[in-house]
């Protein structure tokens, strides 16, 4: 069983919802970066998604745009973000998925990238523009790996392509809850319950709901339809806002306590 | 040679349709409705109805005589794009994506524009079927491209500045993709390039392809054979490949496509994708890109907005790779000689685009017998670029200091 199986698993004997994290690495960084991942398990988060910095984050808003520009600024390439991982995984222990666009990854190779991630403890990868269709140039190297294919699935998606994409999915289901671009609207609740209600209806694999999601409120309300709750942009806004105190990693260690807090007691509806 | 793209909008190794989940279904959706009007004879009738009563079609083969006879080698064609409505190529695949998109019962179109020739397309259709307009366009090119600009506001479209990266081409075409990921359920996206995920590089070539098959009409008629080469601009590359694709079959046709060599392949500032690129996935699609080891884009550069793009459509990388057609460069100071050239010889303005065409032509020229023929696909009318002509001679327009 890997850590992301296992993480899930926990959690459900808790009856506990998952807090899933995203900082894009390097931001503001890298240094920043690796004293935060520990804060952030320390402090509850029980997945990571960690963001590679790409130069045109078709997929983004402008918060995680920002961050981006500014981790691509000082030097934060795949290579040492993978470099960092391998550096933490002695002393952390949640899964940790890469979120990165494609060509990063195919500019290394995915043979030598499924080496290097899975020789540095990457559970995951999730890539935002690698839909199933394109995806087994990737996977004939990840999948052997034993690395995690986690894919999306957006409101847009229909009933036929949902079981398409799920069935090529693995690790979990991550369900974008809004239309449109990273941390720019709150989901809409009874829309998402339909919605992961569909997806449960095809898959075994756990779902998680993100896009927008910001205050404990929300996650509390997202996680009870869900196995868990994606908090992106909100983390990486407040490492915006924190850039240069030294109350950076403590903040942000109490923020995502506030959010574990909320999924903690659920009432699953 | 093949019929290409396969099913999944692969050109070899090249294409493919890299994209967010939420706009998948929405390519699925296109490709579908594209298939199903390019089979339905009304559909064809009015595309072709609108190319020739709207749009002025068909162009003209013009022979240069005065260029031909001072470069002293090939005779040398134009194909006039630059006579269409709107003063470009780009009005051929704009009225066939606003039909399509009338078809799917979409009322909002956006674009991304570079030189603002596709901008002003997508406008003029967007005018013309009572649509909503948006065009997203970096600031940058809003800067040196104003006369564009002005028109597609005149014409009734919206007109968003992008202030990201370079402020030109690449960063308008993220902006214009963030907007259609958010509004993807009752907008259509205009892409004006043979570039972007399946089903774009197939349809934009589809709807462009009028360019080649008159020409090849024109040239029989004129000359009672095929021409030795054709030699188009490349940016993205709709032009070039609306000229070569009804020639691909041709192998005694040489195919050219000139990429814009800016400031020097060796500068770094350039924007020869196939050159001096390598193998990326940018915009829905893997092609040649300017990149860096890790594999983040390159900002491009060019004299001519329309081709400072670090990236090109699927299907000349495919052509490049398997030697169909030949890919090479020129730099910006040749491209503004060519242009004055082509004014005051033939008198005729092109686009800063177009010049980089002509001004591999005349290179190429002298060095062919006389008999031998080259068409020049003259793909946009250069009034447009009135500023940076202005901006390269120090202030005047005619060139005197």
């Amino acid at each position: 069983m890997g850590r992301i199986e296992k993480t899930f698993a926990a959690l459900k004997r808790k009856g506990e919802k998952a807090l899933v994290a995203y900082i894009t690495a390097g931001y503001p960084d890298l240094e920043t970066t690796r004293a935060l991942i520990p804060a952030l398990e320390k402090a509850g988060v029980d997945i990571l998604e960690v963001g590679v910095p790409f130069s045109d984050p078709t997929a983004d808003g402008p918060v995680i745009q920002a961050a981006s520009q500014a981790a691509l600024k000082n030097g934060t390439t795949l290579s040492r973000v993978l470099d960092l991982i391998a550096g933490l995984r002695g002393t952390v222990g949640i899964p940790l998925v890469l979120f990165s666009y494609y060509n990063p990854i195919f500019s290394m190779g995915s043979t030598a990238f499924a080496r290097r991630a899975a020789e540095a403890g990457v559970d995951g990868v999730l890539v935002v523009d690698l839909p199933a269709e394109e995806s087994a140039e990737l996977r004939r190297e990840t999948d052997p790996a034993g690395i995690e294919f986690i894919s999306l699935v957006a409101p847009t998606t229909g009933g036929e392509r949902v079981g398409k994409v799920v069935k090529a999915s693995s690790g979990f289901i991550y369900y974008i809850s809004v239309t449109g671009v990273t941390g720019t609207r709150g989901p809409e609740l009874d829309e998402t319950r339909k919605s992961v209600d569909v997806i449960r209806s095809m898959t075994r694999l756990p779902v998680v709901v993100g896009f927008g999601v910001s205050t404990p409120e929300q996650a509390r309300q997202i996680g009870s339809a869900a196995d868990g709750v994606v908090v992106g942009s909100a983390f990486v806004k407040l490492i915006g806002e924190k850039t240069g105190s030294p109350d950076l990693v403590s903040d942000l260690e109490t923020y995502a306590a506030t959010l574990k807090a909320a999924l903690r007691r659920v009432e699953t509806t | 040679m093949p019929s290409l793209p396969d099913r999944k909008g692969h050109f070899g190794i090249f294409g493919g349709r890299y994209v967010a989940e939420t706009i998948m279904p929405a390519l699925t959706e296109l490709e579908a409705a594209y298939r199903a009007g390019r089979k339905d004879k009304a559909f064809r009738d009015e595309f072709h109805d609108y190319l020739r009563q709207y749009s002025g079609r068909e162009t003209p083969l013009y022979l240069a005589r005065n260029l031909t006879e001072k470069l002293g080698g090939a005779k040398i064609y134009l194909k006039r794009e630059d006579l269409n409505h709107t003063g470009s190529h780009k009005i051929n695949n704009t009225l066939g994506q606003a039909l399509l998109a009338r078809r799917m019962g979409k009322r909002r179109v956006i674009a991304e524009t570079g030189a603002g020739q596709h901008g002003v397309a997508t406008a003029t259709v967007a005018a013309l079927f009572g649509m909503e307009c948006r065009v997203f366009m970096g600031e940058e090119d809003i800067r040196r491209q104003a006369p564009n600009v002005l028109r597609m506001k005149i014409l009734g479209a919206e007109v968003v500045p992008v202030t990201a990266g370079s402020a030109t081409l690449k960063d308008a075409m993220n902006e214009a993709m963030r907007h259609w990921v958010t509004h993807v359920r009752d907008t259509f996206y205009i892409i004006g390039s043979v570039a972007g995920p399946h089903p774009y590089p197939m349809m934009v070539r589809d709807f462009q392809s009028v360019i080649g098959r008159e020409t090849r009409r024109q040239i029989l008629k004129q000359e009672g054979r095929l021409p030795d080469c054709i030699i188009a601009c490349v940016g993205g590359g709709s032009n070039a490949m609306g000229i070569f694709y009804p020639f691909r079959n041709d192998g005694d046709v040489r195919l050219i496509g000139v990429e814009a060599a800016g400031l020097g392949i060796a500068t770094g500032k350039h924007s020869a994708s196939i050159s001096a690129g390598s193998v990326g996935v940018l915009h829905g699609s893997k092609s040649y890109l300017l990149q860096d080891d890790g594999g983040q884009i390159h900002e491009a550069h060019s004299v001519a907005a329309g081709l400072d793009y670090p990236g090109v459509g699927p299907e000349h990388s495919y052509f490049k790779k398997t030697g169909r057609a030949d890919y090479v460069s020129v730099e910006d100071g040749e491209a503004l000689a060519a242009f004055r050239t082509l004014c005051t010889m033939e008198g005729i303005i092109p686009a800063m685009e177009s010049s980089h065409a002509i001004a591999y032509a005349m290179k190429l020229a002298p060095t062919l017998e006389k008999d031998r023929i080259i068409v020049i696909n003259l793909s946009g009318r250069g009034d447009k670029d009135a500023g940076i002509i202005a901006e390269s001679t120090g202030g005047a327009a005619d060139g005197t200091h």
